[in-house]
Order: structure tokens, then sequence, then C-alpha cells
């Protein structure tokens, strides 16, 4: 998901609006949950309402009130004040969190906007999941999801308010307890103060008289400058239980009688299974069944391994379909042609054609990068208890409204008869939110016909040959500089898969044919080139594509920032210097870039045959920039040794978070900049583990230095940011140590060595 | 029936011998604390000690470990107060955190030989030990906070 689109409404968020939910409350949760800081999910849930402006405020009747309910009776010592906090009477405060945690640190930064307000005491806050329900859909998406970098931007308002809501009917609570006015009450960390009758009351004391009153309608917030937890560097919340085993993850959740299945799925994008042949496989101890389900054939075992070794000895006839012939040389060779011919305009500044012809100089580069697998270390999973009148789904989702629409067309039950406990994710990147519920309808069909509790596992191989890729994408860019160096025209023709088409997002997505994550990153530049056009090419091929950190930027910020660097040299610039100039007016970047440079030592001399690289991104919202100092080596093989990033995200909630976000983001950037590329030959993908699809290791990991910009404007986006840059500063890098140029993804050592490789 | 000591406790399973380790921690013994990744001891999510050295249990045969001790990361401490857990959270290691059972027990074995390793003992160390989320920087400082722990720790 990508910032253009935070607006709008989907299909499936009609569907989930309408199917409402009523009854999560009278479900028992199954696993036990052996987490101290990330408490098991327990339902408080009536149906949600929206107000208006997308801020929902709902509260709820305590489960206490309600007789003869065994959940409520084994919770009746907690209270909620409203969905999203939850307050006990051991003065334990849980905050629901309305977002997924796949490592971006939302488990701590939402319940640090929830308590700035609070204000309980910050060592008892604890955090967890929320159920599926419309009260949690994302307060602009409109849908119960994490993506887009959105989180902190989203639910900056909205978490603060539920926290002054909450404190505002304790402190009444107390009042009315005390018989003073309220105004006379005052609270520090969890306790209400009278201090004219020196009384004193936990919130833990007050939750349940709070629980039942009225919310008040509006509670001012505070200023920035009276924050006290916000912009403080704060430990994450869910660190000691990913340190001891405890943090658990949906390939770590297990039901009673649950079974393991794996799925043989076809060996080409679109396949069909014609024969199967399982024999083999059902004479091993351990394999319970062998069905075929819609995407293959399914190995139901007692456990993994027993289903795994029934599969590689399952034999499976398949039709292989129309794309059994694909191959990404071809295609690549298809987009290069495609991209000499004119696409659909998506943005148009001046006469592009006319400034070209009257151009001092011209410049032609293209530029190619490939299918790129998410690659989470944790392997997509899903878990399904189905029975005949409902299903509960455990899996680690970045979508639950889709996922949970999709589950319930898939048993054939009502929305409301589903229910989806959202587990840690051991990485998203996009994967965990695909558009059509891949892996979770894949679960609910071998659910289906295993008759048993059952827990879909995919391999490392199955998650990387599993399709859904980050698109391959060609850019050609023809450049016109005047006389004095300046570039006065730009045109830039992509060809690519759209991300959009075909999903329940098409509609907002793309406009007049456009997808707008295909042209994202470019159609939007912030340097002031006169003479602007960017035109798309959208081809159809059969290997599903998605979006993948940082979406269409991931292409755009290499490609637009590579070229660039190739016009500032043209045009005798210094590749810093020339940004400074094209973005005289856009001063949030100004200033990120001259921070990322001052930062770096710009111009300063380095070591013999290291370069220096410099690029900058702006998307979701942030201005990044990043400086890399990098070195070839005689055999080409690249060494990163350093990158400082410097980024401007708006107000920073919790600091250390950003400056996480920035080194993984970086880190993610590079592994695609110098080692993983997904490719097809025969319609088959050729990559399969780590071996063939490699990842930056420790050893191979630069000093990274991160500096952000101090500012007062309302927080953007930081998960995905940072990814778009390092790739076009390391070959801008590159070229400044060698005079090669990088033109293509991953860089290849072969076009660095001797005399290979495009010079400019 | 293969018998072996997980965390000083002694387990007996009833399975295939030639199934893996890790599959016999996380399905037979429900401890999950082990990860799988790769399935082919590429990634280093499944690190366990076997008798106090590190391997990738996703690859070893669990007839591999018969009477002998394994530690898992639940074994490492019983209240996070191993210097490695302490400079983790210390230093807000973790984010997805998918990884980082693995990533500990790698450098626990380094630790453990080394008292106070360097830039290139953590490289060659870890280097087996793959983080999608790119937490390297931060496992780099951590393994350096925790030898300067380990050292108060020690007496003088």
């Amino acid at each position: 998901m990508s910032a253009p689109f935070i607006s709008g409404t989907t299909a499936i968020f009609e569907k989930a609006k309408t199917g409402g939910r009523s009854n999560a409350a009278e479900r028992s949760d199954p696993v036990e949950r052996k987490n101290a800081v990330i408490v098991g999910r327990r339902a408080f849930l009536q149906t949600g309402a929206a107000l208006g402006g997308g801020l929902l405020v709902s509260m709820y009747v305590p489960l206490a009130a309600k007789a003869g309910n065994a959940l409520a009776a084994a919770e009746k010592n907690e209270f909620a004040v409203n969905a999203f906090v939850h307050i006990g009477s051991d003065d334990i405060v849980t905050v629901i969190a309305a977002h997924s945690e796949m490592g971006q640190g939302i488990y701590t930064s939402l319940p640090m906007l929830l308590n700035e307000e609070l204000e309980a005491n910050w060592a008892k806050v604890r955090v967890e999941a929320a159920p599926v329900d419309a009260v949690y859909n994302h307060p602009v998406y409109g849908m119960q999801m994490t993506g887009g970098s959105t989180t902190s931007p989203s639910e900056w308002v909205r978490y603060r308010k539920m926290g002054a809501l909450a404190r505002t009917m304790l402190v009444q609570a107390a009042a009315q307890r005390w018989n003073v006015a309220a105004s006379e009450c005052t609270v520090e960390k969890g306790v209400v103060f009278h201090d004219a009758s020196h009384r004193r009351a936990s919130y833990g004391s007050l939750a349940e008289a709070a629980s039942k009153l009225t919310a008040p309608a509006d509670v001012p917030l505070k200023g920035a400058k009276d924050f006290t937890l916000i912009g403080k560097p704060t430990l994450r919340l869910d660190t000691p239980s990913k340190v001891n085993g405890t943090a658990e993850f949906g390939l770590d959740v297990h039901l009673p009688g649950m079974l393991t299945a794996v799925v043989a799925r076809p060996p080409v994008f679109g396949g069909k299974v014609v024969k199967v042949d399982a024999s083999e496989t059902l004479k091993i101890s351990g394999v319970k069944a062998v069905e075929q389900v819609p995407s293959g054939v399914a190995v139901i075992a007692e456990g993994f391994w027993p289903a795994k070794l029934g599969r590689d000895k399952l034999n499976v006839e398949w039709d292989l379909g129309a794309n059994a012939n694909l191959s990404s040389e071809q295609m690549f060779r298809e987009f290069a042609e495609t991209a000499m011919k004119p696409g659909l305009v998506a943005r148009k500044v001046g006469d592009a054609a006319a400034a070209l012809g009257s151009a001092a100089k011209t410049l032609t580069a293209e530029y190619d990068v490939p299918y790129l697998a998410h690659c989470m270390m944790e392997p997509l999973n899903c878990v399904v208890d189905l029975r005949a009148d409902s299903c509960e789904i455990w899996t680690g989702t970045q979508f639950q409204t889709g996922d949970c629409a999709a589950a319930a067309k898939t048993a054939g039950l009502p929305f409301n008869k589903v229910q989806i406990h959202t587990t840690l994710l051991g990485g998203g990147f996009g994967r965990r939110a695909n558009p059509a519920s891949d892996f979770v309808v894949e679960a609910v069909e071998v659910a289906k016909v295993a008759k048993a509790p059952v827990k879909v596992v995919w391999t490392r191989e199955d998650d990387l040959k599993g399709g859904w890729y980050r698109p391959m994408w060609h850019d050609r860019f023809v450049a016109g500089i005047d006389a004095g160096g300046n570039p006065v025209a730009w045109t830039h023709t992509i060809v690519g898969q759209s991300i959009f088409e075909g999903t329940g997002f098409a509609s907002f997505g793309i406009k007049d044919g456009i997808d707008a994550a295909s042209v994202e990153g470019a159609a939007d530049i912030l340097y002031g080139i006169p003479n602007l056009q960017v035109d798309l090419h959208t081809p159809k091929i059969g290997v599903p594509v998605q979006w993948w950190r940082s979406v269409g930027h991931s292409h755009t910020g290499f490609s637009v920032e590579a070229f660039l660097d190739e016009v500032a040299f043209a045009g005798g610039k210094d590749p810093y210097e020339l940004r400074r100039t094209l973005l005289a007016g856009q001063p949030r970047m100004l200033a990120t870039l001259e921070l990322a440079a001052q930062k770096a030592n710009w111009g300063s001399k380095l070591p013999a045959g290291v370069g220096r690289g410099i690029a900058t991104h702006f998307s979701f919202d942030s201005y990044v920039a990043q400086v890399v100092e990098a070195s070839v080596g005689k055999d080409g093989a690249v060494r990163v040794h350093r990158v400082v990033c410097a980024l401007d995200c708006g107000l920073v909630i919790n600091p250390d978070t950003v400056v996480a976000q920035m080194e993984g983001g970086i880190i993610f950037g590079l592994t695609a900049a110098l080692k993983s590329e997904i490719t097809l030959k025969d319609g088959r993908v050729e990559q399969s583990n780590f071996y063939d699809y490699p990842m930056l290791r420790i050893y191979e990991s630069p000093v990274i230095e991160v500096h952000i910009v101090r500012s007062a404007a309302s927080p953007t986006g930081v998960g995905e940011p940072g990814v778009p840059p390092v790739a076009p500063a390391l070959a801008n890098a590159i070229f400044a140590a060698t005079g090669k140029r990088v033109r293509r993804l991953p860089i290849r050592a072969s076009d660095l060595v001797g005399d290979a490789g495009a010079k400019s | 029936m293969t018998s072996f000591f997980v965390n000083g406790k002694r387990v007996e399973v009833d399975v295939d011998p030639s199934t893996p380790l890790l599959w016999v921690l996380r399905d037979s013994l429900g401890m999950t604390g082990t990860k799988f990744g790769c399935g082919m001891a590429l990634c280093g999510a499944c690190t366990v000690h076997l008798e106090g050295k590190a391997i990738r249990s996703c690859v070893a045969p669990v007839s591999r470990v018969d009477g002998k001790h394994v530690t898992t990361i639940e074994g490492l401490s019983e209240n996070l107060t191993h210097p490695l857990q302490k400079a983790w959270i210390e230093m807000d290691v973790p984010q997805c955190g998918y990884c980082q059972s693995g990533q500990i027990m790698s450098a626990a074995v380094l630790l453990a030989a080394t008292l106070k390793p360097t830039d290139t003992e953590i490289d060659e160390a870890m280097g087996g030990n793959i983080c999608r989320c790119g937490t390297y920087p931060r496992i780099r400082k951590a393994i350096h906070r925790a030898a300067e722990l380990a050292g108060e720790r020690r007496p003088k």
C-alpha cells in the first residue's frame, strides 16, 4: 500500500461493514498464551459504530454485566473503558492494537500514544492484538489492516483521544466516589488525586465504575510541548518475549487435535492438477490424508515433518496452462522494446519533447529491476479451526478485514461467524496483506477437507516460488541538458505490471488506466525540472504481483536517482549541488538532503578506491536522503562501508523505532541492490532457498548512521521510506569509485570488472 | 524411542530417528522458541546448542542427540538474566523477532568461548544467521554490550 491511496473505500470494506460483528465475546480462546507482556486476546466487543471524520469512539458494556458468560466471569476483574483500553483491578492497563506488529514497533508506539493522555504507570502497560471488528478499522483506509507506513500517521489522533477519554472517565469516577468536582482532581502515573481532601485512588480501583459512565463527547488533547512520553526513546514492550522464546508467531500456534498440512502447488503460475498418485505418500507414518484443494494437493499429517516427507513422495501430473513459456530474459527484452513507444501519460509538465529538441545535450539511459520475493523469516502459515457454524483463524496477517471476508466466503459462513486471532508477524513487508488472502483462503480450503483443526505451513521453497512478487520493471529516461549543465527536459517511460489490477483496491488505485503504484516516486518527483513527462505501459503477465516494502518507490527510487546522477555528470555538476539547485522549492527535502550531506562530510577526501554516492526520495509523505560510501574489488565484489541517512518524518513518536526502521530499511534495500532476484525460465521460478535467493549477512552490513530532522509537523511514514534511496546512492557511489554505471539490479560483479558495464 | 536432555530435563520421543531435532522440539515437545526458516541450515533461525556447540536443528536428525544435552532459547536463563538477553533488551535489538532466538543462541556460543569478541569474531560467529529486518548493527552492539555485562558478572 502506498501514500497516494490513503483515501476512498473498497468493495471489501463495504462487505465488512454490512457484515458487522456480534458475538465474538462468547468465544473462548483455546490457545494458552504464555507471554507476559503481549497478553492473549480477550474479546470485549459489541458491534462498533463509526462516527464522523473517521474517528471511531465506541463504548462497550463490560462483559461482567452479562449474566452467565463464562469468559466474563473469568475476567471479571478487568474493565473495558473503551474498545482500545482495558484496565484491570490490578492496575494493569491493556492497550488494544488495531494494527499488526511485524517488527515496525507499533506494539510500543500505539500504547505510547494512548498513554500520553491516559497517564497510567508505563510499567503497567501491556498490549494485545485487536480481534476483527469494524471499530478497529484503519481510520483512513476504512478496513482493519496494516500497511502503507500509515499506522502512526493514521492513529496519531485516535489513540491519544482514546487515552484522554479513558482518563476523563476515571477522573469522573473518582470525583463521584469522593463527591467532589472532577476539575479539582489530578492524575499521575495511574493514580487520581484530590489534594484538598488528601484522597487518592488507583486507576484499577476506579475502572469498574468508570466503565459504567457515559463517555464525554470530546476531550481536548495535550499540545506537543506537554508531551512526556511521545518523543522519548522508549524500549519496546515486545522485546522480552522475543529474547526468551515466548513470543508467539502464527507458526507457534497449537490447538488440541491439530493436524499440519503442506500443499504441493503447481510448478507454473496458473497450473492445475490433472492426476495425483499418493500411494507412496500414504505409506509414510504420520500422514493422515492427501486431498486435492483448489491451489494444489494438500498432504495432511501429524506434524510438519511427515507432511513434508509425504509431499516429497507425491506424484502429481500438472496441466501447466498458459504460463509455461514465461521467461524473465524474454520479458526484459519485450519491456525494453515496449519502452520505445509512448505509453499512457501519468504526468506532464511543460513540453518535454520540444525542450529535448532545443537542449544543448541529451542523455538516454535504461534501467531494469527484477521480480523480488518478500522472503519474511517466518514462512507463511495459517491455523484454521472450521466448525459447522464458525471458523476461527490464527495467523500473522496485515489484512484482517479482507482475510475475514475471504475466509467467510470460502467457508460459506457469514462474516460475523469468522474470527481472526492476529499473532505476531515474523516479518510482513506487504506479503501478509495479500489482496486475494491467498494463504488464508488456502488454509480454509484445507480445513474443509482435513475435518480437524489444521495448520498449513509454507516451506522457504514454497515462499520463494509462491508468487505475489514485487513486479519486474523497466525504466527508460531521456533528459535534455542546457548549456549551463542544468536539466531542462526529463522523460521517463515505465514498463511493468499493475499491482492494483484485479484486486478489491483497483477502483481507487487505478485512474484512467494508470496504476498509481507503478508511477509513484516518478510522476511526483520533487525536483524542479521545467519540462517533464512520465508515461506508463502496463503489460499483463500471469505472475501474481504485490506491494513489497516501499511498493513502486522500490524501483522509481533507484531509476530516478541513478539517472539524475548521470544527468549531473553529463552537465558537469556535483550530484549533491545539482540536487540542491533542483530542490530550491522543497524546503523539507532540501533540509534533509543538506543534513545527510553535512553528516557524511560530502566532498571530503575518501580512502583510495572508495566512492561516495547520494540520493533522496520522498515516499509515504516522508523525506529521506542517504549517502553511501562503497568500493569495488578487482573481482567486481562490492563492499558498502558506510550509509548516512537523514529523515524528516514529522513529529517523532519513538525515536529509537524510527532509527531502527531506517537501519532495517537500508539493509532491506541493500539486499535488493546487491543480492536477490526472482527469475522465471520455462514458466518456472528459478530460485528456491537462501542459497540462490541470498540475503545480506552481518559481515556485509555497513556502518549506518541515522539523523532525524526535528519537526513539529504531523507524523508521516517510517516503515518503508528508508528503502528507496539506498540502491541509487550505492549505484552512484560505485560510479564515483569506478566510473561504471549500474543500470540493473541486483548489482552484478560481472558488470563491474575490467571493461564490462555501462559508462557515462 | 529417542531419549535426550533439553535444558537439563530428560525427554523421550517416539518418532522416526531421522526426524530433524527442530520438529521434535516444536511439534513433539511444544517448544516453539526455536524457529523454522529454511530447512537447509542456511539461515540459522533454528540454532540450538548440542553439548555447548551451536547446531542447526533443522538438519540434525534426532538420532544425533540421543543421550546428549540440548539447550534451546527457553533454557538460556529462567528470568531474562543472561547477559545476551539483557543486552538485547537494552539495545532494543529485535524488530519482528523471529530470527532472534537463533541469533542469541549463536552469540551465546561465541561469548562462551571468547570473553571480548572483536568485530571480525562477531562476523565469523554470526555469519550464518540471517535477519530480514536488518538488525545486524544492533546485534553487533548488543554482543559487545553482553561481553561487558558478562565481564562485570565474573569474579575479578
